[in-house]
Formats: structure tokens, sequence, C-alpha cells
């Protein structure tokens, strides 16, 4: 049984097709482990196997993972919120249902921060998750619950959402590789939205490879979503075992940022000079806007989320608190189901679109992202990738950021620029720092994926991160 | 004080449902009255994860319009989110246009057009009273099959001048959108809506007084009076020395009551922003191309072209083109042939929409090459004008029929020649000797009473002027 | 600076009820988080065009063809009140 936990997805899904394994046995210990759960990672599991697999299909059968957010026919679809408690919906996103025609089957819905805000999964209407690595700490967020399960092993992969860093961060947190695709390289249809121009579907997976076999399933133009163009290139498996001739870039105004941890820094300053090694060369480049990047994300985000959260109001489904008169139905709807961070983010957002204030905060948050975009197009002009740690610190102890909105919305320093400027970003492991994993993320231009997959295989190789501890030795 | 006379300034604001086969934003064929809740689909119902795409047919009858109007037609055209809470919009926000629309400027007629955009409609509420659902309080219920049907919002420059002009306008502007086949144009069905801003001045003055905006006023009737309702209104408080207030009013039709629909709540604040979810529209040259290749000849150029290539007097010019039925019905019975003469086609025509009460000719049956063959026969003098009414009278009963076999069959041939006019004219000489005394005498006053004698003999199929010829020359009065 | 006024204005704009504590507590945090994102405005703007949609897409319009619609008991399905097959809300009159 230890044995068919320690293939990866590709592995699984080949010893599939050789006959080695048979999918139904694969599902069930799966199943098993996600029903056993002890960190709060899932919301749902499905109750028995699917009767049949389509073994021609490309992922064979192989067990997924979906975060909560993501719509899924029939089955609990509650974004981690409250007002959601209990929410079926009657239509599966394009995206499950382009991995479930490719042959992979739901294991189950994974926790998340209510509606995608949040650092930390501390926000979730359905507890917290708990980090596999230590369960004093949080897995990061808000794909915390599919990070978690990956890295606990009650999933071969998952999928997840990054709007400002929420495939990044968790998967930096928990050990395992994370990839933010470019902006509208998968249909966002089904996704319940936080922020419709940052929001990107992306694998949590534990190598690089899964990560590029499962978006290379995912990725695709989508006649539900006007935003969705596909990947205008094949997505390949990674085999590059070296990186001679390819240039790196340091963005020297995020490697002197904010509150980076000494372990978390000596983890990438070794990652680096792996790179050499392996024949790379590493530059300091400038985004000289990159250090407002967080300011300017922290209105348009909120904005977009306060017009997309407006549907949640009683009338057609979710939670409504009863009331004689319209108006307290709504307020009180929405104040009982909304948690703290999603009411904070809604007020901010509907005080930057508000009549007055539309130019100062919208409007000016929008010309930094052209800024933003700009510089990292024109580094990208010069350099192949950028690199930096993905999270400024490694997994940190539940609650410990609670009290301090601030404090916890710097854990996305180093993941918003490329969300802003929809450029495509991966986390992959580098090592610990006080016994826990530390994420170094390379991000690359706009449909770039093939050659960031390539660069995160080679480091991945190089970096022989082992992140076994935390799924062999304990239970999860 | 009491002496100044006020002038109304009246800008118009047309909601337009457009005929398009499917909503705004989803595949969800449109609604005609099916049952509640079942043209809908998780878009149009805001479903959570659900999103927008176009109807690339909206745009297209967007741009006809803008098209139609001498708009500016934008080159790329931005979606804007109009945010505000109300249960007949399952988003929490109005997918509409903002400060880029497809069309800007333009004109119909008298009237500037300021803008036209497009946009999504809201759902149907209904008002159920007391239910026991809601703690007995008042409830409502929305049936989202509107939800999502396209709208094109035209609205106007503060143009018209009064409640009579804008609502002959609004029937200018709802025959050119029938013509362009964009929108069923049905006020009743509210395939057409229409709010007013209505704000008075001083006759003379260019500055402008505080408006007031009348909403969804569904028939031309209620148009016409509730702004003159309003415009009264507005009268009455700048004589009595109190302000206008700025404010959106409803007016009630059985009542004339105006009431204000200002609710409790504070102004709206809609906090615009693009909509992410839909990149910007770029109107590409074949799409405008596709656009212009489909106007058919507007009403104002049909009104011109009836004036001046087929001679009609202003007056039918302008009716047959105002109003596309007349129009078409008109070219018809003109394209069966028969020689018959444009004006005098126009005035039998008139006839008939009269015997239609006002409503279109086709119903009556009569076809418009029966009403051709009709204005032929009194254009050749086979027909009196009289006899052919009563021949006219008979195919509308008979909801059509051939006049010539009509005029056969009941004998309403004219009764034609001296030899058989002049013995019933001697009679009716003969019959009133007064009159004829005067006529004698060169009064030609009462001849009318000769020719009344004659018709009543003939049952109208005598020709006035013949009759009259036929009087002068029995009194020996000459030509 | 935001002030508490402004909290509750917003809120009500977001239909959103706040209770004192939540009141007080918010705008504290919403007035921090400002503070920070306000570092925006010390950046030269001039000539900068806002960025709506970050990766440069054409509007695929969808053809104007009908599509199936949900079943009446699946569009009401989830609906916390429904009555004579349409979604069942107090009054927006009322009250
Ligand atoms: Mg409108
Ligand atoms: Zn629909």
């Amino acid at each position: 049984m230890t044995a068919i936990l320690d293939l990866t997805a590709a592995q699984a899904a080949a010893a599939i097709e050789r006959g080695d394994l048979d999918p139904g046995e694969l599902f069930g210990i799966y199943r098993e482990r996600a029903a056993a759960d002890e960190l709060g990672a899932w919301t749902w599991v499905a109750d028995a196997a699917p009767v049949a697999f389509d073994v021609g299909a490309p992922l064979r059968g192989v067990p997924l993972a979906v975060k909560d957010l993501f719509c899924t026919e029939g089955v609990p679809s509650q974004a981690g919120s409250r007002i959601l408690e209990g929410y079926r919906p009657p239509y599966t996103a394009t995206c499950v249902e382009r991995l479930q025609t490719a042959g992979a089957t739901l294991l189950g819905k994974t926790n998340q921060d209510e509606f995608a805000m949040g650092s930390s999964n501390e926000n979730s209407g359905f507890g917290p998750v708990l980090n596999p690595w230590d369960r004093s700490r949080v897995p990061g967020g808000s794909s915390g619950g599919s990070a978690a399960a990956v890295a606990a092993g009650s999933a071969p992969w998952a999928l997840g959402t990054d709007t400002g860093g929420s495939i990044r961060q968790p998967a930096a947190l928990c050990g395992i590789v994370g990839l933010k695709p470019t902006y509208g390289t998968v249909s966002r249809f089904g996704m319940i939205a936080f922020a419709c121009s940052l929001d990107q579907a992306g694998p949590l997976t534990r190598d690089v490879t899964d990560a590029a076999l499962l978006y290379r399933h995912m990725a695709g133009a989508d006649a539900r979503d006007a935003t969705a163009v596909g990947h205008p290139d094949e997505i390949g498996l990674p085999s590059a075992e070296r990186l001679d001739g390819v240039r790196l870039g340091v963005p020297v105004e995020l490697a002197g940022g904010e509150g980076i941890e000494p372990g978390v820094l000596a983890a990438f300053e070794r990652s680096l000079a792996l790179a050499r090694e392996l024949g790379a060369t590493v530059e300091e480049v400038s985004l000289p806007t990159a250090d407002r990047a967080l300011s300017a994300y922290y209105v348009i985000a909120p904005a977009e989320c306060s017009s997309n959260l407006a549907r949640f109001d009683g009338v057609r489904y979710g939670l409504r608190v009863e009331a004689d008169d319209l108006l307290t139905m709504y307020t009180e709807t929405r104040h009982d189901g909304f948690g703290d961070e999603v009411k904070r983010r809604i007020l901010i957002g509907t005080y930057a679109l508000s009549s007055g204030y539309y130019d100062a905060y919208y409007g000016r948050a929008q010309r930094v992202r052209t800024l933003i975009a700009r510089e990292l197009a024109a580094v990208f002009e010069r350099v192949d990738a950028i690199v930096t740690p993905t999270s400024p610190g490694v997994a940190f102890e539940l609650g410990s950021k609670s009290a301090d909105p601030l404090a916890m919305y710097l854990n996305d320093f180093f993941t918003v620029p490329m969300s802003l400027a929809g450029v495509p970003a991966i986390s992959i492991p580098c090592g610990l720092a006080d016994g826990l994993p530390v994420g170094l993320q390379v991000a690359g231009a706009a449909f770039s994926e093939n050659r960031l997959l390539d660069i995160a295989y080679a480091l991945e190789q190089g970096l022989g991160f082992d992140g076994s501890p935390a799924r062999g030795g304990a239970t999860p | 004080m009491s002496d100044v006379r006020y002038e109304p300034v009246i800008g118009l604001e047309i909601h337009v449902q457009l005929s398009t086969r499917t909503k705004m934003f989803c595949a969800c064929p449109l609604s005609f009255g099916e049952p509640p809740n079942t043209r809908t689909c998780p878009v149009c119902l805001g479903l959570p994860g659900t999103l927008p795409v176009a109807n690339a047919e909206a745009i297209h009858h967007g741009l006809m319009i803008g098209l139609a109007l001498g708009s500016q037609l934008a080159a790329r055209s931005i979606f804007h989110r109009k945010n505000y809470f109300y249960p007949d919009l399952p988003k929490g926000y109005q997918i509409s246009q903002y400060d880029e629309p497809l069309c800007s400027g333009g004109r119909l007629g008298e009237v500037r057009i300021h803008r036209v955009h497009l946009e999504e409609d809201a759902a149907k509420l209904t008002h159920v009273g007391a239910s026991g659902r809601i703690h007995g309080s008042d409830a409502s219920i929305v049936d989202f099959n509107r939800g999502g049907t396209p709208l094109a919002e035209i609205v106007t420059e503060p143009d018209l001048r009064s409640p009579e002009q804008a609502s002959e306008w609004l029937r200018l502007l709802r025959t050119t959108l029938r013509r362009l086949g964009v929108s069923d144009v049905n006020m009743e069905e509210g395939s057409l809506r229409c709010d007013a801003n209505i704000s008075i001045r001083p006759t003379g003055s260019d500055e402008l007084g505080t408006k007031t905006e009348l909403k969804n006023m569904n028939s031309f009737r209620f148009i016409e009076r509730g702004i003159r309702a309003e415009i009264a209104r507005q009268e009455q408080l700048l004589r009595a020395g109190e302000p206008v207030v700025q404010e959106t009013l409803h007016f009630d039709p059985r009542t004339e009551a105006i009431t204000s629909l200002r609710s409790k709540e504070e102004a709206h604040d809609y906090r615009y922003f693009p909509e992410p979810d839909l990149p910007p529209v770029t109107i590409t040259e074949a799409m405008l191309e596709r656009a212009r290749a489909g106007l058919p000849e507007l009403p104002l150029e049909r009104e011109q072209r009836l004036a001046s290539e087929l001679g009609l007097n202003a007056e039918s010019a302008r009716l047959l083109s105002w109003r596309s039925e007349l129009g078409d019905y008109f070219e018809a019975a003109l394209a069966a042939g028969g020689g018959v003469e444009s004006q005098p086609l126009a005035n039998w025509l008139g006839e008939l929409t009269t015997r239609a009460g006002g409503e279109d000719p086709a119903a009556t049956g009569v076809e418009p090459a029966q009403l051709a063959a009709l204005a032929a026969l009194v254009s050749s003098g086979a027909v009196t004008q009289g006899a052919a009414r009563q021949v006219l009278d008979r195919m509308v009963a008979a909801g059509g029929g051939d006049p010539a076999a009509i005029v056969e069959a009941e004998g309403l041939g004219a009764v034609g020649g001296a030899d058989e006019l002049a013995p019933i004219v001697r009679a009716a000489l003969e019959a009133n000797p007064d009159v004829a005394e005067k006529l004698r005498d060169g009064d030609m006053k009462p001849i009318g009473v000769i020719i009344g004698h004659v018709m009543r003999e003939t049952r109208g199929r005598a020709d006035g002027k013949e009759v009259t010829a036929i009087v002068r020359a029995e009194l020996g009065l000459g030509g | 600076m935001i002030d508490r006024d402004d909290v509750l204005h917003v809120a009500r704009l977001a239909r959103l009820r706040l209770s004192d504590a939540e009141a007080d507590r918010m705008t504290g945090e919403l007035a921090k988080i400002l503070e920070h994102v306000e570092r925006i405005g010390e950046l030269d703007l001039d000539g900068v065009p806002p960025t709506a949609h970050v990766v440069a897409v054409e509007h695929e319009l969808r053809p104007d063809v009908p599509g199936p619609c949900l079943s009446r008991e699946a569009a009401l399905a989830q609906a916390p009140a429904t009555q004579d097959g349409g979604f069942l809300v107090p009054s927006p009159q009322a009250g």
C-alpha cells in the first residue's frame, strides 16, 4: 500500500496503463485516507469508486482532489463559505469536466479560505486546515486543503486556484509543487469567483511532471468563458536536466523584501547556487513598481470581489436569514453568511469603487497594474525567468497572524506581481528551514509554461527535495 | 409673475428588447409568456461560478440601430458592471455600458440622439401581497425568464418640447426600429419601454430647469398624459414659488396621480467598473459591413421618396412612412398595377384604414390589389367616389372581394352621359322650382339641393361635376 | 482617512449589517489597510492607461443559437423559499 502511495500521479497513470495497478484499488486507498483525514483538508469525499474507469483516457482513473470553489454537479461546492453551506450546483466547472473527460475521477472537495480570501486557510467557514508538516501550523491559503491533502498523501494531486498566490504559497508551505498558469489559459467557468481578472486555476502536485501533466489537460479555450483563450502550445512533460544558457533574474526590489526569514533566504541562495551549477546565469533585474503590487492588489481584488459576492443575497440559493423586509433579509443574510475576512474585503472594495473614490483607488490601481505588467514584460525580454522565494516565511503558527490582516497580506508579497501581470509562475520546494518546507518561485513571460516547467524540473532534480516525511511519517 | 409662460424641455430614455433568438449573455431562448422560471440557465440565474458571453446578434442589432440613427459607432465596445441590489437582478449587478457606449450621438428627425448602449434586462417581479411564507408580510415572486434579455437603451438629447411631439417622435422611433427588424417594439408587452426626463423653463430662456424622471410609461397614450401631468405639476410648483425637486416619479394612468419613487434608502451609488469577465469587443469592418448591408429603407427616407418620386402630399407621405404597415400596404397596392395613381390610392388607403378602426388595413381582408382596382375604377370614371365608398363598405364587410364584380352585381356603375342624367336633372329642377329660379339668376349656391336629389335618385352613381354641367345646360347658363 | 461613518455607509451599500463592535474593529483595520494601499498614490502615473484585462484577448462573441435551459425544478432546487414556480422574497415595497 505504501508503494502505491509513493507513486506520483503520472507514475500511477503509467502503472494503470501497464496493467500493474487497478484504478479501483488506487481510488479505494486514497478514498480511505481522505475519509480518515484529521487535517481538516476535506469538505466532502466521494462515497465510492466510480463504477467504470475509461482505461483509454490519458489520466486513467487517477483520483483528483478539487478545491471546494469549483462547481461540481450535485456535489457540495461551498467555496469555504457558510453562505453556501450545502449548495449543490446543477453543473460542473469546465476545467473539472475536462479532467474528468481525460479520465480523472473526483475524489473529493478540499477545504479553502472562504471565497479564496486568505493565506492561511484559517478563514474557512468549515474550520481551519492543519499543515501536515506540523499540525500547529497553517498550510497556507487559500488552496490550503488541496496543498495539505497532496502533502499528506490523501490525494495524488489536486486542483487549486490562485488569485494573488493562493496556489503557490500553500504549495510552498506544504512542500509540494504549485503552478499558477498564464491568465486565460484555463477556463474560469464554474470557478466560484473571488477576483475575475486575477483568478486562475492550476495544479498542486507532488512534482513538476505531475504539474505539467495535470495542466496539459486543464488548459484550453472555452466558449463559456470569454477570457479563456487556451494555450498556444501543447504542454509537454519536462525533461531538461541542465540549465545551460538559461538566464534567471532576481528582482532587487523583491529580494530585499520586507520580513523575509533568514532560513528562507538561505534556502533561496542555495537554489541560486544550484542553478548556476546547472549552467544558468543569474543576474539582478529591476521591477521598480513591484513593491507597490500588493497595494494595487488590495484595491483590485477587493473591488472585484465586492461585486462578485453581491449575488449571495439569499434569493436563489444558499443561506437566507428570514426577515419581514427585503433590506433586513439582505443585510442579515450577508452578516451571518460571510466571515470577517470576506466582510473586510467587501468593505474595502465597495469603498474603492464608490463615488468620489474610484479614481484615487481603483483607477490608480489599474494604472499601477499596467506599470507592473510592462516592467515584467521588459524583464522577460532579457531573462527567461525570474526567481524569488515564494513566501517570505515558512508555515506559521495557527492564529499567529489572525489579529493583523495586513501582516497576513504580506505573505503574498512575492506572488502578487505575477498575478497582476497575468504571467505564469510555479513554486517548487527548495529545502527546509527549521524543518519546514521553503518554496522557490519561478516566473516567466505569458504563455511560457513549457520553458518554466523545464526550468523547474531541472532545479527539482538538482534539489532532490524529499517531500515524503510528511506523507510517510505519520498517517494524516 | 403669473403671466410668465413656461416651455417644457423633454428628453426620452427608451429601453428596447432586441429580437434575438437568445439572451444577451447566455444561450437561453428569449421568453414569450412561458411558465415562470422555465427559460433560465446557471448563467442568467447568476449561479456561482458562471460567466457571461456576449451575443453576437445583439451587437449586430446595436450596430444597425446606431447606423439608422446616424450615430458614431465605437471601434471597441466595453461592458461595465452597474452594481446595486434588487431581487430582479441575480448577480447584484447589471452588465451594461458606461463611458464607452456602442453608439454615440446621432439624430432621428428633429431629435438628437445622445447615445445607444446595450445591456441585459432584469427579471420580472410580481407582488403577491401578504404571504404566509414570509412572516405574513408582503412578498414578491421572481421569475427569471425575462432576466438577461438583450436591451438597447436609446437616450435622446432634451430636444422635445411638448407631450404630443414626444409621443409622435416615439412612434417614428418605433417604426424605425420595426423596419430594422431589431425588436417587436410592443409597448403593451414591454418590448419598448420609455422613461421621460422633464423640466420646464420660462419661454425664451435657454437655461435648463431642474428635471424629474418619469418612469416606465407603457403606452403612447400614457406617455402623452403622463408628461402633460408632470408639466402641469412642475408649473404649479413654480407658480407657487416652490422648487422642483430632482427625483424619479411614477405616473398612474388610472388616477393621473404622480408619485415619487424615491426610496427611503440613500441615493444609488452604482460603482461602475469595467466588466472583468468580458474583454472589449472589437467592432470589425466585417461587422459594420453586415450591419450596413442589413439596413432597409428607413421611415424618413421613405417619406422623402414617397413625396418626391411618387408626388404624394406631405401628410400622406408622412403617414405612410411613419406607419410602415400602411406604407407597405400602399406600395403593394401600387405594385399591383392597373394604372392607379399614387395620391388617389393613398386617399383610398385612408378610407380603408378608417374602416379598420385606425388599425392595420390588412386586417380587413381587403387585398392591396383589390384596393388598387377600386381606386382605378374611380380614376377611370367607371365608378363615382360615392359609389366606390359603398363598394369598399361591401368589400370590408365580406373580408375582401373584386370591386368590379361588386359594381356589376350591385349595379353601382356610374350613370354616364346626358341621355341618362338629363331627365333626372329635369325632374329635380321641377321638384324644386325656387332653387331653379335662383340658379337661373346666377346664384349657384343652392345647386347642392339639385345634386343631392340626383344622387338620391341614382344611389350615388352620378358624377357631381357632370350633374352640374347638365344643370347649367338645362337652364341655358353656358359652360 | 476612512472613519466609522464611511464604514457604515459602505456596509449599507454592500448590504452588510455590522454590529457596533464589528464597525469599530473594521474601521481600525480598514484604515490600516487603506494606509498601505495609498502607497500607490505616490507613483507618477501620468499617461499610464489602466489595465482591465491583463491578457489581450479578443472577445469571441457567442453565436445566437439557443441552448438547453434548466428545468424549473432544477432552477428552484436550491432556493430558500419558493411560491407559484418562482423565487419568493420579502417585497421590495414593504417595510
Ligand atoms: Mg438602462
Ligand atoms: Zn440563461
